[in-house]
This record gives structure tokens, C-alpha cells and sequence, in this order.
């Protein structure tokens, strides 16, 4: 190379080669602090951490730093986190630390933590992403180990409360070095084949034998899920990464296969209330239409002619009864005026006369009234009407 | 998945049958359609339970495709 490159290109270039490294970009470094030191009025902090050999001088960002729980100091034994790059003013490199905990936690906690609270700032067990379950759903993919007791125990208890469900094991190495890209594999897969559901499992372990459901592309692969997710990994004790991303953390393989699917017993139930409100509803359909019938009965008796017939006599009686009232009515009327008529007739009879003493003379063989002397030859017989009776009497001869 | 799961037939069966009830709850259907679909309810819930007294666990592997699974104690 013939040309001289100036101060700060050298820089620019050694920053981006350190940027480009994946190694430096994401790295834990322990040793012990010498130095730390907070900045009232900026906030960020500034460290130097050593061991017997070297020397390694590290800031860390107000945001970073307001997240550490108790600030570290000088003389602690800690694991810091963040990657290297160069500081052009000084021409230091640098630790960019995002994290520093205690070394005595040890490693893989501090990476843990560190994942964590990470992932959980970008979201990924953000709770309004969690999704429902199906309530049954139609295909599971394990995703296990394949002949891991934690499959057995799954299938069995699968088995057992809803055997309706189709299974769909994607096996994967579930420990060692290789099992993080074993899982991610298995998982993609079972997310390519049409499951409605998965259950990332694994038995009991150790925390290193755990370590793959840790692993920052698990967790990422966990999140990508399509479909709903429940984890159950390791013991009910055992709080894992991809716990927080899933779904559904259940504390056992197979209280997620619990968890999963309802009970058969539950599904017949359902049955059985849907065939009693089958037959609710068809009774009370009949049961209507029998009210409506009786109604339609009742309609028809209404118009029965015989009902009829008898309705009417006793209609036409009773206009009898009506008629014959006021016939009676009439008669009482006239038998009114007829005694009044009586009256005024009586002041007008012959009684009151023959009372004054005058007399009335008939004939006595044929009653005729007689009003001359010449209408009877002696010796006829004389009938004279007085007031209080008749007397009889002989004609003798006409008077001179 | 061109054949239907057995939690899909299931399914199928199932919503038929809240369809049926449904109707039948609706009400004001003439008499022989209520008693047309309330055989069809019976039959549907039957073969609901037939479904449910029958089912099989199915079970299918995935091929490993990772090497060296058989190791995986």
C-alpha cells in the first residue's frame, strides 16, 4: 500500500472492522472494577475494569446505567456486557457496556438477565401479544426430543383426555451445543406442516442442561410462531427465555399437554347440552302447536251447529219471554181503563136512578122493558126492579 | 391437509348441530320441519358422540433432520 491514510481514517476503519466483528459486538467480559464513576450531570458512567494482566476502559450510557439496580463500585469482581469499538478522541478501545452484574451470580445467569431484559424491552413477552389457545385444537406439534420421557408423558396424557387430536412430533436435540439450531429447525417445521398449536418441551435438568431454551434465536423462534405456543421446560422451578415469550408457560411437559387440549368428558358434556335445548326447543314447538290446536278446537265448538241450534231456542225463548211481558203489560193497561170506563159507566147505570126510587118493569116471561101500559095485558106478570131487588107483581087491569 | 382432522369432522358436525338448536330455539317453523330437523339434531349429536367414543390418538413424525437425534438421551 503506497498511500498514507491520515489519523482519522484510521480510526473510521478501526472502528468498522471492531462494528463488524460478531464476536466483539455481543460479548461478556469479567473482571474487577478500578474504577466507577457515575456523571451527575450527563447521567452515563465510566469504568475501568482490570485483572492481573490487563487493563480494559468501559462506558456505559445514562439509559443503560438507570436500569442497574444498585451501582457497582470499585473492588467488585463483575460481568459486563456491550461490545468493543473505539473511542477516535483518545484512540481507546472500549467496552460499550449495556450490562454489569456481579461476577459471583456467574456466567450463565448474567446472560440471562441480560437476554431478558433485552428481549423484554423489544416486546417479545409483551402480555397483549399473548394469544387465546385454540379450544380444540385440531393438530399439535411436539417439539421435544424424540425419545424423551417428556414425549411419552405428553402423548400419554394427549391420549387419555382427547384422543380427537392428531399429533405431530418435530423432533430436536433438546441439550449441547447443537440443540439451539436443532429447535429453531424443528420448530419452523412444525410451523410449515398446517398445526393449529405447539408445545416446545423438555423434561428436567440441570440449568446448563436447560441452556438451549436460553438461547436469544430459541427465543426469537418461539416469538415467530404463527400459531400459538405453550413451552413447558424443565420443573415447575425452572423459568426459562422462551417461557416468557410463549403464549402459555406451563411448569411441565405434561401439564402443557394438560393445558393443550379439554377433556373428552367435557366435549361429551357440550354434546349433551346441545341434544337437551334440541329437545327444549322441539318440545316447546309442539307444545305450542298443541295450544294453538286446542284454540282451534275451541274455535270450531264455537261454531257446532247443535251449539247453535240450542244458542238460538234459547234466544227465541227468550224474546217469548219478552214478547210475553209485554203482552201482559198491555193487558194490565187495559184492565186499567176498563175500571175506570166501569166507573164512569156506573155513575150513568139505572142503579143510581132505581136508588132515588124509581123502578124499572120488564115483562117477567120474556123480560122485555115496559115503558107503556099497553105492552102488558092482564094478568102478565111483572118483573120491578128496585134498588136492593126485584119484586114480582100480576097486572090487573090498565089504569084509568 | 385435504382429509379432514377428526377434530375437523367433529367440528363440522358440531356447528350443524348449534345451527339446528338455533333454529329450532328460533322457532314459528311449520311442524314438519321442526320435526325434520329435530331428527337431524339427534342424528348430528350422535354421530358427535360416535366421533368422541371412537377417536384414536394420531400420531406422525416429522424426519429429524438434524443428524445425530438418536444420541438425545
Amino acid at each position: 500500500m503506497y498511500q498514507a491514510l491520515s489519523v482519522s481514517e484510521l480510526s473510521l476503519y478501526l472502528g468498522e472492522l471492531l462494528k463488524s466483528d460478531p464476536i466483539l459486538n455481543g460479548i461478556w467480559v469479567q473482571g474487577e472494577l478500578s474504577e466507577f464513576k457515575r456523571y451527575a450531570a450527563s447521567g452515563h458512567c465510566y469504568f475501568t475494569l482490570k485483572d492481573s494482566d490487563a487493563v480494559l476502559r468501559g462506558v456505559m450510557w445514562k439509559s443503560h446505567a438507570e436500569k442497574l439496580g444498585a451501582l457497582p463500585r470499585a473492588g467488585d469482581l463483575v460481568l459486563a456486557h456491550g461490545y468493543v469499538g473505539l473511542y477516535p478522541q483518545r484512540g481507546d478501545v472500549q467496552l460499550y457496556a449495556d450490562m454489569i452484574v456481579p461476577a459471583g451470580a456467574g456466567l450463565l445467569n448474567a446472560r440471562f438477565e441480560e437476554l431478558k431484559a433485552r428481549l423484554n424491552a423489544e416486546g417479545l413477552f409483551s402480555l397483549e401479544r399473548k394469544r387465546p389457545l385454540p379450544l380444540l385444537p385440531r393438530r399439535i406439534a411436539l417439539v421435544t426430543g424424540p425419545q424423551s420421557a417428556a414425549l411419552q408423558d405428553m402423548l400419554t396424557i394427549l391420549a387419555r383426555r382427547c384422543p380427537l387430536v392428531e399429533v405431530l412430533i418435530a423432533p430436536c436435540l433438546v441439550q449441547g451445543e447443537r440443540a439451539p439450531d436443532s429447535i429453531v429447525e424443528a420448530l419452523y417445521a412444525a410451523y410449515s406442516s398446517g398445526v393449529d398449536l405447539v408445545i416446545l418441551a423438555r423434561g428436567g435438568g440441570s440449568i446448563e442442561d436447560l441452556w438451549a431454551f436460553n438461547d436469544e434465536a430459541v427465543a426469537r423462534a418461539v416469538f415467530a410462531s404463527p400459531v400459538p405456543i405453550i413451552t413447558g421446560v424443565g420443573h415447575e422451578t425452572d423459568t426459562t427465555i422462551v417461557d416468557y415469550v410463549a403464549d402459555l408457560r406451563a411448569p411441565t411437559p405434561s401439564a402443557a399437554a394438560e393445558l393443550a387440549v379439554p377433556e373428552l368428558a367435557d366435549l361429551a358434556a357440550i354434546i349433551g347440552e346441545a341434544r337437551a335445548r334440541l329437545n327444549a326447543a322441539t318440545a316447546a314447538s309442539l307444545g305450542l302447536r298443541r295450544e294453538q290446536l286446542a284454540e282451534a278446537a275451541r274455535s270450531v265448538e264455537r261454531h257446532d251447529p247443535v251449539r247453535r241450534l240450542g244458542r238460538d231456542r234459547q234466544q227465541i225463548d227468550d224474546l217469548a219471554r219478552r214478547v210475553e211481558r209485554s203482552v201482559a203489560g198491555s193487558t194490565q193497561l187495559r184492565r186499567a181503563t176498563l175500571t175506570g170506563l166501569a166507573a164512569r159507566l156506573g155513575a150513568l147505570s139505572p142503579q143510581a136512578t132505581l136508588a132515588r126510587g124509581y123502578a124499572v118493569v120488564r115483562r117477567a116471561a120474556d123480560g122485555q122493558v115496559l115503558t107503556s101500559p099497553g105492552q102488558a095485558t092482564p094478568p102478565d106478570r111483572l118483573r120491578i126492579t128496585l134498588r136492593d131487588g126485584d119484586l114480582l107483581a100480576e097486572t090487573v087491569a090498565p089504569a084509568e | 391437509m385435504s382429509t379432514p382432522t377428526a377434530v375437523e369432522s367433529y367440528e363440522t358436525l358440531y356447528v350443524r348441530l348449534q345451527q339446528v338448536v338455533a333454529r329450532l330455539e328460533q322457532g314459528e317453523l311449520p311442524l314438519d320441519e321442526t320435526l325434520q330437523l329435530y331428527e337431524q339434531g339427534v342424528r348430528l349429536a350422535a354421530a358427535c358422540q360416535r366421533l368422541l367414543d371412537t377417536a384414536e390418538l394420531r400420531v406422525q413424525q416429522l424426519s429429524a433432520a438434524s443428524p445425530g437425534l438418536d444420541l438425545e438421551a
